[in-house]
């Protein structure tokens, strides 16, 4: 039984889960349950499954990078970092800017570094600065490559309009499921991953079975993120919709191969090591913005058909929510923790 | 291994039905021609009429075969994007049918006086008519399985509705400048005008076609 203290304290990591899930499902699910060929209850099963699946299995990566920028060994300080990026979010999200919880993270982490005088890694920094560029980026370059390769074996293949719509139905929900495993992956770090240096959880024992703090805390964010899913995906999917829904059925598929493939790229520690181990680059494990890749992919379906009129100032909008969100976000921890520790009297360092 | 899912089970069978459909269509132009024709050389006979009834029934089949269609469309399969156009498509191209009938129904209720000097001007029209017909079935076809050929096809439809529409022109002509009464030649025209009708509504349906097929392709 989780001390309720402790739950207390994860609630803020919890609570941006769920928010996670409510929102970020849409770009996973939203095209194959807004065109019916999904009813929203099996889509909510099929993502709530793998994105817990995609959290357990594959999180750790993401999770150690952001515990590189700042360890965060105490409850409370982990509390009011995870709180300040949540806020932070909600704020961006009232003022229409296309916010990442990604990115309120990164921030609220550095505003916690702040506060606890601690330096900054800065070649961590500066590998997660460098995602939120290359993230988009990567996936419009991903984006293009399907949709080419896609055109080309629709020619070959010769498949008749009917046919060939079945197995769109049949590869949206592949690429749904391959989304929401990338989801929980890559974005559990946001939810949990500050709570990990601290340790909360007592080792938990199933039989021969035993459960560390850390991978509780995977599947109690996974949960959260499933709980987000199931609570308010659906409201988000049919009625706020995503920039999935004005596409074509071809192109909102790609969109969701490619967005699943850059988040998974970003959260993949095999991968990793199969790069290293040949002496590659390697791609960094860091926390990204699933919308952010989304619309990337969708401006590289748009420069492949030649809509070359590009909306600069949804682009200007990204790009202020880049600066304006971590700046936000560390600002709020840093007076956060200020009043934890002044007026509550918590340590939070 | 695949067929025994259901979404390929229904996959299968509504494309064996929109085949069917168009089918129908090709069969419908076939029995028109060989009704028009067999008009202009003995006038409503038994053999005229039992190919009007052949034509009625290609027409009801078709019309339960847009109906199951559009069911199954809208209830379980295709996503919207096509959803609409295939239907718009099928809507449009029954109407087709619905013509070749209420032109054979015409003949035979109002059973107007052809006089042998119009006769090759009515069977070039009709087989002009029945080219821009049988072309839009292959267009159709076409873009349910290689949209790159629809603005082939589409093209051959389009000049096929005009050369009907020159022959009609000249068969009117034709019909006012010669010594029958007046009210044959109103009689006539109407006949003339009904049968080019049905070329004109194939373009129709080949110029919705179109903008269909670009969709696909794009």
């Amino acid at each position: 039984m989780i001390d309720p203290i402790i739950l207390l304290f994860l609630s803020s990591g919890l609570f941006l889960g769920w928010a996670l899930g409510a929102n970020d499902a849409a770009n996973v699910f939203g095209t194959a349950v807004g065109t019916r060929m999904v009813s929203w209850r099996n889509a909510a099963i099929i993502c709530s499954i793998f994105v817990i699946l995609g959290a357990v299995i594959s999180g750790a990566g993401t999770s150690q990078t952001l515990g590189k920028l700042g360890a965060i060994t105490a409850l409370p300080g982990a509390f009011m970092t995870a709180l300040s990026a949540g806020f932070s979010v909600f704020v961006m999200t009232k003022s229409g800017l296309p916010v990442s919880t990604s990115q309120a993270i990164v921030g609220a982490i550095i505003g916690w570094n702040f506060f606890s005088t601690q330096a900054t890694d800065t070649s961590t920094l500066a590998k997660i600065l460098s995602t939120w560029i290359i993230c988009p980026l990567l996936a419009a370059v991903i984006a293009i490559v399907i949709l080419k390769i896609s055109k080309y074996f629709g020619r070959k293949m010769n498949l008749s309009l009917i046919r060939l719509d079945a197995y769109k139905r049949i590869a949206l929900i592949f690429a749904g499921a391959l989304g929401a495993y990338s989801l929980g992956a890559n974005n559990i770090a946001n939810v949990i991953g500050v709570f990990i240096p601290a340790q909360p959880l007592a080792e938990l024992k199933i039989g021969s079975f035993s459960f560390s703090s850390t991978q509780q805390l995977f599947l109690l964010g996974g949960l959260a993120i499933a709980l987000g899913v199931c609570t308010y995906s659906k409201k988000v999917m049919l009625t706020v919709g995503s920039d999935l829904g004005q596409l074509s059925s071809t192109s909102a598929l790609v969109a969701v191969i490619s967005h699943s493939i850059v988040l998974f790229l970003f959260a993949s520690q095999g991968l990793e090591a199969l790069l290293s181990r040949y002496g590659l680059p390697t791609i960094p494990l860091v926390p990204v913005s699933s919308s952010q890749a989304v619309v990337g992919a969708i401006v590289g379906i748009s420069i492949l058909q030649g809509i070359t009129a590009v909306k600069w100032n949804v682009l200007g909008k990204i790009i202020v929510g880049w600066i304006v969100t971590p700046i936000f976000a560390g600002i709020v921890c840093f007076i956060g923790l200020f009043f934890l520790q002044n007026v509550f009297s918590l340590s939070v360092i | 291994m695949f067929e025994n899912f259901s979404l390929f089970k229904r996959t299968s069978e509504l494309e064996s039905k929109i085949d069917q459909f168009f089918e129908k269509l090709a069969e419908a132009s076939v029995i028109y021609r060989l009704a028009v024709r067999g008009y202009l050389r003995e006038g409503a006979s038994e053999e005229f009429k039992e190919r009007l009834d052949t034509v009625g029934e290609l027409e009801t089949q078709a019309d339960s075969l847009r109906r199951d269609i559009e069911q199954k469309l809208y209830k379980n399969i295709l996503i919207p994007d096509s959803r609409g156009d295939v239907l718009g498509l099928i809507e449009t191209a029954d109407d087709v049918l619905t013509l070749f009938q209420s032109s054979l129904w015409a003949l035979y209720i109002e059973k107007p006086t052809i006089h042998d000097q119009f006769s090759n001007g009515f069977k070039r029209l009709t087989n002009m008519v029945i080219k821009a017909v049988d072309e839009l079935a292959l267009s159709c076809h076409a873009f349910f399985r290689n949209p790159h050929a629809v603005p082939a096809h589409n093209s051959k439809v389009t000049l096929y509705e005009k050369e009907a529409d020159k022959i009609s022109s000249e068969l009117k002509v034709k019909i006012f400048e010669s010594k029958i009464k007046l009210v044959e030649k109103l009689h006539l025209r109407d006949f003339v005008n009904g049968i080019d009708g049905i070329a004109d509504h194939a373009e129709d349906v080949a110029d919705r076609l179109s903008i269909y097929a670009i969709k696909r392709l794009t």
